[in-house]
């Protein structure tokens, strides 16, 4: 879908009018591997989310899917730093013993990709990022983590933090039962400890349109002028 | 008088581009703060101190070299630990890592041991008395955030291939320093890596990118594309989603929104109408050529030259005409 941002008088924000916020494409992900996990070896899927209370909806949406608890961590605002979310949520998930937390390798809005490996240091806990293979066995886990051109193997063990990128898990659509029993689910509220934010937004602006192309002609009798504008005017050949 | 810390980036033994790129941005931080030093820290196998003087060519003025057998891969809790040891143990005020693959893993491991934010691939940035103001690309490409960081030291990630790397030559002096953790008492390791992709240049490292997308019908059709960037030279290939989501190409040749961002000097767009998440992942590109049959394709919008036509004559054509020009340079 195409979405036009435009900025609010502030400059500092977006404009809200028919914006509508969903679960980040990565969380997504990193929702259906827990829920995928849990089935295949037991155990259960809790879902947090740090926000205002539009967040409710998409954590209602993970109980729909099969989470079997969330928890709200209020914030009327939320904060750019990612230190700051990382200190509310590590403060929320250190006396859960979890076997597994599951974060997106990047929230897509934001464009930050920090959260996840900075609880795991606030935690103590063992970390790999943006992995796009998984096995777990026996207390022990493998993940498999994309670089540039290569893809690295990695061994850890349990209790972990993993951030989930693409091509590992596509995430289900919510049934009608999983609808239903999704309303009976707990969904807790409780106030974020953030930490402090020290990374705030200034200002935003959209990115200055291209100046507009040419051109340049039709078919492979253009190749010609291509190539010699690629040379003399913009100097990449 | 504060200095600088630069994370240099290694692999195979050797310097990646994004190295070059982080030390020269910190030799930038430290002239527009008064000329003070910089520091790079460089991981690897035993003899990469070999390597660690080139990054004097771009500012460092101190190279610590962390030789190890184990280091030779990125090992996040060991990498994590030193740098963070390194951090605490002079007084400086910022520290740079390279937004990449690896630097994304580390920075903010680093950050949230040293109890500092971090600003996060970053396209460019300047000092504003004790803030660092940051450019950062949001809502994938289409806001540009300019973020105010605080606090000492500032950690910043920059984006590949962001901020060119300018020469500033200096005699570097190579120190060696062991590393903050026992590789052996790490709880993550990296057991293997595998070496993926078709193209033999990176993505990210590549200045001159060609990219093929729907509109050459068969994964062999993309013979077109390897063609004309083995013409290039320094050139790599890429893809649209829809071309790694039907296998033609594999997922790390992926451009866009959920794959990879590039910012090269060239991008030729192939076949590729211009979906929104596509450009996500290339409106940086500072020339973009679009070939494409339809002229109404949006990705002439963005495109800087186009040629409307049949790619299937247009690709033999470009691709010979580009060996002319290389085999007279």
């Amino acid at each position: 879908m195409e979405m036009r941002f435009s900025l609010a008088g502030d400059r500092k924000s977006l404009n809200q009018a028919g914006l509508k916020y969903e679960m980040g494409d990565f969380d997504g992900y990193a929702l259906e591997v827990g829920l995928q996990l849990a089935e295949k070896q037991g155990g259960e899927v809790s879902v947090f989310s740090v926000g205002p209370d539009g967040v409710q909806e998409t954590l209602r949406k993970a109980l729909a899917m099969g989470a079997a608890r969330a928890v709200q961590l209020k914030a009327d605002e939320v904060p750019f730093d990612g230190l700051a979310l990382a200190h509310a949520l590590a403060a929320e998930l250190k006396d859960g013993n979890y076997d597994l937390i599951l974060f997106g390798r990047v929230a897509t809005d934001t464009a930050n990709g920090t959260v996840g490996p900075m609880a795991a240091e606030l935690l103590d806990l063992p970390c790999v990022s943006s992995i796009s293979q998984l096995e777990i066995k026996g207390g022990r886990g493998t993940a498999q983590r994309e670089l540039e051109g290569s893809a690295e193997t990695v061994q850890f063990s349990l209790p972990a933090v993993l951030t989930i990128d693409e091509g590992i898990a596509r995430p289900r659509l919510a049934s009608l039962k999983g609808i239903m029993a999704a309303k009976k689910k707990p969904l807790e509220v409780k106030p974020a400890q953030l930490g402090p934010a020290r990374l705030t937004v200034e200002s935003m602006a959209l990115p200055p349109d291209r100046p507009a192309g040419r051109i340049v002609g039709e078919g492979a009798d253009a190749v010609p002028e291509l190539v010699r504008l690629l040379q003399d005017e913009a100097k990449v050949l | 008088m504060t200095a600088i810390l630069a994370v240099a980036e290694s692999r195979n033994g050797e310097l990646r581009k994004v190295a070059f790129e982080v030390v020269a941005a910190a030799r930038q931080a430290a002239e527009a703060l008064g000329g003070g030093e910089v520091h790079a820290i460089l991981f690897g196998a035993p003899g990469i101190a070999a390597r660690a003087g080139a990054l004097g060519r771009y500012g460092a003025d101190v190279v610590t070299v962390v030789e190890h057998p184990a280091l030779g891969r990125y090992s996040p809790e060991v990498f994590a630990a030193t740098v963070a040891g390194r951090l605490k143990s002079a007084d400086y005020r910022a520290a740079f890592f390279a937004a990449s693959a690896e630097g994304r893993d580390l920075a903010p491991r680093v950050a949230a041991k040293a109890g500092v934010s971090l600003a996060s691939d970053v396209t460019g940035f300047e000092f504003q008395g004790d803030a660092v103001l940051a450019r950062h690309p949001a809502y994938t490409g289409k806001v540009i955030v300019t973020l105010r960081l605080t606090g000492t030291p500032a950690l910043l990630s920059l984006r590949p291939g962001a901020i060119a790397p300018a020469e500033q030559p200096r005699d570097a002096r190579i120190e060696s320093a062991a590393p903050a953790l026992d590789p052996g008492a790490a709880r993550v390791t990296v057991t293997d890596v595998a070496a993926r992709g078709s193209a033999k240049l990176d993505l990210g490292e590549a200045t001159i990118v060609v990219s093929g997308g729907r509109g050459l019908r068969t994964a062999e059709n993309f013979k077109l594309v390897e063609d004309l960037a083995a013409a290039i030279g320094n050139a790599a290939v890429g893809a649209t989603r829809a071309v790694t989501d039907d296998g033609w190409r594999p997922a790390t040749d992926q451009i866009g929104q959920t794959g990879r961002l590039v910012s090269p000097d060239l991008y030729i767009a192939v076949g590729i109408s211009g979906a929104v998440q596509h450009l996500a992942g290339m409106r940086t590109a500072k020339t973009i050529v679009a070939i494409n049959k339809d002229k109404d394709a949006p990705i002439f919008k963005i495109a800087d030259y186009g040629i409307v036509g049949d790619l299937f004559e247009i690709m033999p054509r470009l691709t010979e005409e580009i060996r002319k020009v290389r085999s007279h340079q």
